[in-house]
């Protein structure tokens, strides 16, 4: 599984969530871009700010609007070695949520945390 | 009148912009990501609770349900499917979306 990486050196990716999900593609699409972003075995992180903790949250039923519920596909993340998932602190608390209420294990970081993991990057993608 | 707001709270001023401009008696219904504003302890749950006492506040149930948001829905905050939807409509002289 290495090869991809001979001779090169594996970079620092972090992929910016800050969408709602279902009131616009992004969020979709960010998923499917870490997902394929995945084969190519790079340090991964995700970071969820603002309404894009709501990307994570329990209960998610998408019968009624006939779109596929894409949250339980956060679960699967981890078969892909992406496990650094960040969620701002500030954001949830600001929604009524709690680590408790997010369908994944997440580590919960201040304003100030999160922006020092942007530092650390190699590469931001923004969704 | 009617309005419609589909804008999350904590992203876009259109319901804080919407309930400035409606008036006592009038109804607001929250669809897609503008449901977040029918959720419990929130930042914004507190002008969603003050704006009940002049103004009718319905949600829509699937938009709910899709975001995980159908056990949160604050005290006061009436829920409605599509047909609901419709019968608002119906039953309003106009409807004004604040988009």
């Amino acid at each position: 599984m290495t090869e991809e990486n001979a001779g090169g050196v594996a970079k620092k990716f972090l992929y910016v969530n800050r969408r709602a999900p279902y009131g616009s593609i992004y969020a979709l699409e960010s998923l499917e871009v870490v997902l394929i972003g995945a084969a190519f075995e790079q340090d991964v992180s995700l970071a969820f700010l603002g309404d894009g903790v709501y990307q994570l949250t329990k209960g998610q039923d998408t019968k009624g609007l006939e779109v596929k519920n894409f949250s339980p596909t956060f679960r699967a993340l981890e078969d892909y070695d992406v496990t650094k998932l960040y969620v701002e602190k500030e954001a949830l608390e600001a929604r009524g949520l709690s680590e408790a209420d997010l369908v994944v294990p997440v580590e919960v970081v201040s304003t100030e945390r999160m922006a020092e993991i942007m530092e650390e990057q190699d590469v931001i993608l923004s969704f | 009148m009617l309005h419609t707001v589909n804008k999350s709270p904590f992203e876009h001023k259109a319901l804080e912009t919407c309930l400035r401009f409606a008036r006592q008696g009038s109804a607001v219904l929250l669809i897609e990501d503008g449901v977040y504003a029918a959720a419990r302890d929130t930042a914004v749950s507190k002008q969603v609770q003050e704006a009940l006492k002049s103004v009718s506040i319905y949600a829509l149930k699937p938009d709910l349900e899709a975001r995980g948001m159908q056990n949160r829905v604050i005290d006061g905050v009436r829920l409605v499917d599509y047909e609901g939807f419709v019968d608002l409509v119906v039953e309003h002289n106009a409807v004004q979306s604040w988009l």
